[in-house]
């Protein structure tokens, strides 16, 4: 189906989330206004305003009443998903990267980066049921990796936080104790900076993409490799579909070079691989920057792919996607 | 000697003298001077030569013999006079000319020493002044001081060399001889080097040998592909063999910048610049010539830039590479090099010009050698009254074959057939006005008598042309022209049906994206290709049927490459471009067959096959019977396609096995967890979409209510 073009962002996209019942798509910009959609026919539902800088992550509650937000403005803020009401903020030092709600959503991680000295952290909260009552202190801070985490998610049952980051090194901490218990493994794991991670449906494992151009899928217990996918462009966003065994990889040349050369040098093309094979099946083109965000509906029937050039792209798949065979 | 010792060793050493080798800097560590710890050090030989400069520090002094001998009141005369030849060379340092007296005689000694600001003025006043003849009793010998000493060293009588065992060395056309039939070639990316074999029937290439840092700027193969040069700092390097790539020879040329092989591979020409000492001197150029087997330098070549870059339109400034151009055939008898209205040719049996003279031709700009006969062919633009002209001119015997007088002509360019049977030259001509220029082909046939020649015009003569080339071995050319973005590609044979004699256009394809051709080496094949800003178009054109076979994008590709055979072609984008670094390698007709993607990637060089070892009957035999050759080779293929196919089953077929056992395993964690899961979500137990249940509600909604009176009628009434 042609895809639906959503224009509602002033600025390059950060990050796309859809609730757990995929009828509601989130958008992250670097203007400040996170946004909702329909993830049907992607009409815009409404805007979180409040933010004073760019908006980097987002997560939304399993029952799709909280949304948290995550800025560099210094501020992580708590939202009624309904109403766009500011339920509580969190202010930091430094500007907030990344945000994920823990199974259950009683607590919820968030990494800043490293600012004025200060070096990049992981915050453990605590998020309450009633907003009156929620805290701002911090219930553990886990510190060490040098440069910024530019990703950090919960472990199955919020056992463990692995965080992923400009250091190229994957790391599963524990979320009791604070400590590193795994580390990636230099040799194998990426060579460049880790720009995003994506955990899979039931949390058994994730893949996390690099510019290092390569994207790597890892058992989330004990940090084993599985798959690597290799491609010609820089990686800034994955997914996997919940569907069907494919991974999407998007990205393309960094965007200070785009203007340089001819836009298909770009690699501006979401690409699909199987991921058992690890082979490329086909790329969807569209954008005319590189990709920043990408997101998979739920059902797995529908993907969002959202660009630095300020698009959001919603592909809803044809019948001939489903048919594919390699 | 010393043994080798592993890591292993080192490590264990270590821990028992409970030293932490993480916290030992290697550098610090230095061996007591003079003490090697019987370590001898590779490049011992090269060492010494930098050594004696620096250590000493005299390569800046002179010694000038043969100088008159004078009594004490000419001394202040001769004094001056040397000293007027040597500073318009460099710069004397202050009291650095010294001319040592007889204390008894007080007469001069007849030679003096003079002392340079810089080694480099002192060479070079060496150069100039060796045999400078100050009157016809007095001709200087001028020495380096440093080089007395070695002469002092040379023994009185005469030893005879030691004669040393022959030690055999490994065959170095093995590489021929593999049992696939593979090609070879060479890569370079980032710090590696690395020389694989092109296995395209496995769709792969396979590794045969790989170096870091085998080079300093680029690697280069012999033109028959028997070595491998290297280029170092100090000097250049041939490596060969079919994987073992030993070192053969080195032949040192300091901060040599460019090699050049021979066609027969005997001589080896490396060229370095170097920077004047005075700025408003020009570049100092050397050239060396060596004989590649023995490593010795058969001729120097030193001057300034300004001697070697003469010639080329327009008045190029800097040297055009190669400065010499050897004739063609294996035999290298002759190179030559173009100058100042003169074209000097040698032959290296001496290294000497022939009959001791260069050719004189006034004005000449450019010239080239037929690639299989010492003919010459050359260019003299317009000059006055004299129109421009094109002529042949045989090696040795320096007579002009044949002339060709052209009018108001801007350019020529020389095109050489590869056989060199046909000579096309490439005229640009001025219209009328003199304002813009139109292009013209003047087609000489070498091998027929009095050397006839065909002028060819296009069908439309104003079409400027991009690019021409001649079909390798073959009677076919191929010229891309018109106007850009959508240039004409015509192919044109110096045959015509009837006539062998004339020249026919075969066909013209229009409006093709192509900027630059590549003939197959076998010829009849031809990739059109668009380079630049045709983003790496290939259509895959075969000339005998004057049919498109395929068109194929490598995007963005700088480089296109025919191995040696015609068989394979491999395109590649190299470091110019950021992105998609790497190469693709393709069947003749224009199948991808694999591809390869390499950070930095700077070079791809097919290995070089020499001319076959067959004779003519030989090859016709085989051309004949040619079925029954391919019948192995096509068995062969085939067993490989079904192993490969089997071989992709059976690589599926495990992934998907170990996949499986992962999501089991997943599955299993999963249900052991769900308790837990649970809890932390305060009961709620739905964790997989399939839990939710479907019901299906009947709702119904009252969309209006309406009140209508019917008309009641009494149907009895």
């Amino acid at each position: 189906m042609r895809p639906i073009l959503m224009k509602g962002h002033e600025r390059p996209l950060t990050f796309l989330k859809y609730n757990r019942d995929g009828d509601l798509l989130f958008s992250c910009a670097k203007d400040h206004t996170p946004t909702v959609w329909f993830a049907d026919n992607g009409e815009r539902l409404g805007t979180y305003r409040g933010h004073n800088g760019a908006v980097w992550c987002c997560d939304v509650s399993r029952d799709s009443s909280r949304l948290i937000t995550g800025s560099a403005d210094q501020t992580a803020m708590l939202w009624d998903v309904q109403t766009g009401a500011q339920l509580h903020t969190f202010t930091f030092d430094s500007p907030a990267r990344s945000v994920d709600f823990s199974v259950g959503d009683k607590l919820a991680v968030i990494t800043t980066d490293p600012f004025m000295g200060l070096t990049s952290a992981i915050h453990i909260k605590n998020i309450s049921k009633d907003p009156s009552e929620q805290m701002s202190e911090s219930v553990l801070v886990l510190k060490g990796p040098q440069g910024r985490i530019n990703r950090a998610v919960w472990g199955p049952l919020n056992k463990t936080i692995i965080s992923a980051g400009e250091d190229a090194v994957i790391r599963i901490w524990d979320a009791e104790t604070g400590k590193v218990l795994k580390e990636s493994d230099k040799e194998i794991g990426h060579k460049k900076g880790i720009t995003s991670l994506q955990k899979s449906v039931d949390g058994s494992h994730f893949i996390t993409g690099s510019l290092d151009k390569s994207a790597k899928l890892w058992d989330i217990r004990s940090l084993t490799l599985i798959k690597n996918y290799t491609t010609e462009r820089p990686v800034n966003a994955v997914t996997m579909s919940p569907l069907l065994n494919h991974v999407v990889l998007g990205g393309g040349q960094d965007a200070s070079a785009v203007t340089t050369t001819d836009h298909r040098a770009g690699k501006f093309e979401a690409k699909f691989y199987d991921k058992i094979l690890t082979e490329e099946i086909g790329g969807v083109k569209g954008h005319f920057g590189p990709i920043n965000a990408l997101a998979f509906n739920p059902d797995g029937k529908s993907f969002a792919s959202g660009g630095e050039d300020g698009y959001v792209r919603l592909h809803h798949f044809d019948q001939d996607y489903f048919n594919i065979r390699i | 000697m010393s043994e080798v010792v592993s890591m292993d060793e080192i490590r264990a050493i270590s821990e028992r003298l409970g030293v932490d080798l993480a916290k030992i800097n290697l550098d610090s560590i230095h061996l007591p001077p003079g003490d090697d710890m019987g370590i001898p050090s590779d490049d011992e030989d090269l060492l010494k030569e930098d050594a004696l400069e620096e250590d000493q520090g005299f390569g800046n002094i002179l010694v000038v013999d043969n100088l008159p001998v004078v009594p004490k009141e000419k001394y202040e005369k001769l004094e001056g006079v040397v000293r007027k030849i040597y500073s318009q060379l460099g710069v004397i340092k202050e009291g650095g000319l010294n001319m040592p007296v007889d204390p008894v005689t007080q007469k001069t000694l007849g030679y003096c020493f003079i002392e340079y600001n810089t080694p480099q003025e002192a060479e070079l006043s060496k150069e100039k002044t060796h045999g400078y003849k100050l009157d016809r009793s007095h001709i200087f010998a001028v020495n380096m001081f440093e080089d007395i000493e070695k002469f002092l060293k040379v023994p009185d009588e005469w030893a005879p060399p030691e004669i040393k065992p022959y030690v055999p060395v490994e065959m170095l056309q093995k590489w021929l001889t593999d049992d696939k039939a593979r090609d070879q070639y060479v890569i370079r990316s980032g710090g590696d080097t690395e020389v694989l074999w092109n296995d395209a029937r496995q769709m792969k290439p396979e590794l045969v040998y790989k170096r870091p840092y085998w080079t300093e700027s680029f690697v280069q193969w012999s033109p028959m592909g028997t070595y491998l040069a290297t280029v170092h700092r100090q000097g250049a390097a041939i490596w060969g063999g079919a994987t073992t790539f030993n070192r053969l020879m080195r032949y040192a040329h300091p901060q040599v910048k460019l090699i050049d092989f021979s066609p027969g591979e005997r001589y080896l020409v490396t060229y370095s610049s170097h920077e004047p000492s005075n700025p408003r001197d020009t570049h100092r150029v050397v050239l060396n010539i060596f004989d590649v087997r023995t490593g010795k330098v058969m001729r120097d070549f030193k001057g300034s830039a300004d001697e070697f870059a003469v010639g080329g339109t327009g008045g190029v400034t800097g040297v055009s590479w190669p400065v010499f151009r050897w004739s063609g055939g294996k035999e290298d008898k002759y190179f030559a090099r173009i100058g100042k209205n003169v074209i000097s040719v040698y032959e290296t049996e001496t290294f000497s010009l022939i009959d001791k003279k260069s050719i004189k031709v006034e004005n000449v700009m450019d010239f080239s050698w037929s690639p299989t006969d010492p003919i010459l062919s050359l260019f003299v633009p317009e000059c006055g009254n004299q129109p421009a002209r094109v002529s042949l001119v045989q090696i040795p015997s320096k007579e002009e074959l044949r002339q060709k007088n052209l009018f108001s002509v801007s350019d020529c360019k020389m095109y050489w057939q590869s056989n060199g049977d046909y000579l096309a030259v490439k005229v640009d001509r001025y219209t009328k006005t003199k304002k813009s220029t139109y292009t013209g082909f003047e087609l000489f046939r070498i091998k027929e008598r009095d050397i006839p020649i065909e002028v060819l015009e296009l069908d439309n003569k104003n079409d400027k042309i991009i690019a021409f080339a001649w079909e390798p071995k073959g009677h076919r050319f191929a010229v891309i022209h018109g106007d850009n973005p959508r240039p004409d590609v015509s192919f044109y044979s110096m045959r015509s049906g009837t006539n062998t004699g004339r020249v026919s256009k075969l066909t013209t394809l229009k409006g093709k994206q192509a900027n630059a051709l590549y003939w197959s080496p076998g010829g009849r094949f031809i990739i059109l290709a668009g380079m630049k800003g045709f983003n790496g178009q290939l259509e895959f054109f075969d000339v005998d049927e004057l049919d498109t076979m395929a068109s194929a994008e490598h995007f963005m590709a700088t480089d296109v490459e025919w191995d040696p055979t015609g068989r394979y072609v491999a395109t590649a984008v190299t470091s110019v471009h950021e992105m998609e670094n790497g190469f693709n390698i393709w069947s003749f007709n224009g199948k991808l067959l694999y591809r390869i993607l390499k950070d930095h990637f700077f070079q791809f060089l097919w290995r070089p096959r020499p001319p076959s070892f067959l004779s003519k009957e030989k090859e016709e035999e085989i051309a004949k019977n040619l079925k029954k050759y391919s019948k192995k080779y096509e068995a062969e293929d085939q067993d490989v396609s079904l192993l490969l196919s089997e071989q992709d089953r059976e690589k599926r077929k495990k992934l998907k096995e170990e996949w499986e056992a992962w999501i089991s395993k997943w599955k299993r964690l999963h249900e052991e967890e769900k308790m837990e899961r649970e809890k932390l979500r305060d009961g709620e137990a739905s964790d997989e979409e399939e839990e939710y249940e479907a019901k299906e509600v009947e709702v119904e909604e009252i969309l209006n209510v309406e009140e209508v009176v019917i008309p009641f009628e009494d149907s009895q009434q």
